[in-house]
């Protein structure tokens, strides 16, 4: 478990499921580290001030089988830093990100990928 | 609920200002965004921390440290602060779901890895650019590599990821490195590092991924590609000092600047561990800081 303040997702089936009953979602695949806290601090925040109530925001655990669909997907091919974060719609990845991202970016990702 | 002390920031300094704190017995509060160990738990092994004869996992220690203070009666709540009030003899910490009143407040909220602020930096993070070695080192593996920096930091990545990878190029602007001379010792010793003196990178190279760089060497200025796969910073640090920007008096590099107890401008209000200026920012120095800020607050709070 990564203990954040975003809903977890814990199993593949869970995985599969979220992905395929929200519209849109961001979901941040890491560990418990110095570039992958800020990213789900800004996701916190974001889900706590309900400004894109519309989305979605989950973390995974990077090293559980729940991960499997974000580490081998042809969009994170090139990563090589923690953590990936995908954003999906209707069920694709629609963008992804490597490494560290500030709030700014990461609402910048979504004005231009999810809404 | 009043405490006595909150100490902001879960790092070397926050725990060991806990520590203390708790065994004046004080009631004492630490907040910690997520993890605890701060830049000290992204550190492989730590060999300058003493009582450990054998070198410790930074993570480990952080856990250690945590379990310690816990064990005397700090209260560790993971939780993010997002405003302090920091005027007046009670202090409110707001927190993203609750407000904290507080005679004394201690500030530990550590430093993050610089950038490079070179073009495509941005681009490329995560695609061949990192800030943490023990983060992403293994996406490297028997690859080449070049660590950018010359500190303790940058010398413990380039040893650290010489384990993983083909080679390690290091790449210092000086022609001798900062960092402490057992680290040094063994950086000249391993074969799988190359380090290149005077030099500085200028351009880093790929369109999906980290292809090449250019460095510059600043004696004769001349410039020349390096073929590698990633690139590793550890340029410095940056100090979380975000949250009291306006409220205490900060450096012109923005750490937060405290006489010799510790204390800030602001009666009551302490920093410690590398948010704060000074010269030597290392796990034993934090540390130190820490219990020098708790032994103040203790005095202040009884002076309340």
């Amino acid at each position: 478990m990564l203990g954040t303040n975003v809903r977890e997702i814990e199993s593949k089936e869970e995985f599969n499921s979220h992905v395929n009953e929200n519209e849109t979602t961001v979901i941040c695949a890491g560990r418990r580290g110095p570039m992958c806290v800020p990213v789900y601090g800004a996701m916190a925040q974001m889900e706590k001030e309900k400004k894109f109530s519309e989305i979605e925001f989950r973390v995974v655990d990077f090293d559980t089988n729940a991960a499997m669909m974000i580490r081998t997907h042809e969009k994170c091919r090139n990563f090589m830093g923690l953590p990936f974060t995908v954003y999906y719609k209707d069920g694709e990845i629609v963008h992804a990100t490597s490494s560290i991202q500030s709030r700014k970016q990461i609402e910048e990702h979504l004005d231009e990928y999810l809404l | 609920m009043m405490y006595d002390v909150i100490i902001v920031g879960g790092g070397p300094a926050g725990f060991a200002a806990a520590l203390y704190s708790a065994r004046a017995n004080l009631k004492t509060l630490l907040l910690e965004k997520l993890f605890s160990g701060g830049q000290m738990a992204t550190t492989d092994l730590i060999e300058n921390y003493p009582g450990f004869e054998e070198p410790i996992n930074g993570f480990d220690l952080a856990v250690q440290m945590e379990n310690q203070a816990k064990k005397y009666g700090t209260e560790v709540v993971n939780d993010e602060v997002i405003d302090l009030e920091l005027e007046g003899k009670i202090k409110t910490v707001k927190t993203t779901g609750k407000e904290y009143k507080s005679k004394t407040v201690i500030l530990s909220m550590g430093a993050f890895p610089r950038e490079l602020g070179l073009p495509g930096e941005n681009r490329l993070k995560g695609r061949g650019i990192s800030y943490c070695a023990t983060c992403d080192g293994s996406f490297y593996r028997d690859l080449d590599v070049a660590v950018i920096g010359g500190g303790d930091t940058a010398v413990e990545d380039a040893n650290y990821l010489s384990r993983l990878c083909k080679k390690v190029y290091l790449i210092h602007r000086r022609d001798s490195l900062r960092a402490t001379k057992a680290l040094q010792d063994e950086i000249f010793k391993n074969k799988k590092t190359e380090i290149v003196w005077d030099s500085v990178i200028t351009g880093i190279d790929g369109d999906e991924s980290v292809e090449s760089i250019t460095i510059k060497n600043v004696k004769t200025d001349s410039e020349t590609k390096l073929k590698v796969d990633g690139i590793f910073v550890a340029v410095g640090t940056i100090p979380n000092s975000d949250l009291v920007k306006n409220k205490v008096r900060l450096s012109k590099s923005n750490y937060i600047i405290t006489d010799e107890r510790m204390e800030t401008n602001i009666p009551g209000v302490f920093a410690c561990g590398d948010i704060r200026e000074k010269v030597l920012r290392q796990i034993i120095t934090a540390a130190s800081d820490g219990a020098i800020a708790a032994f103040f607050a203790e005095k202040h709070v009884g002076s309340i």
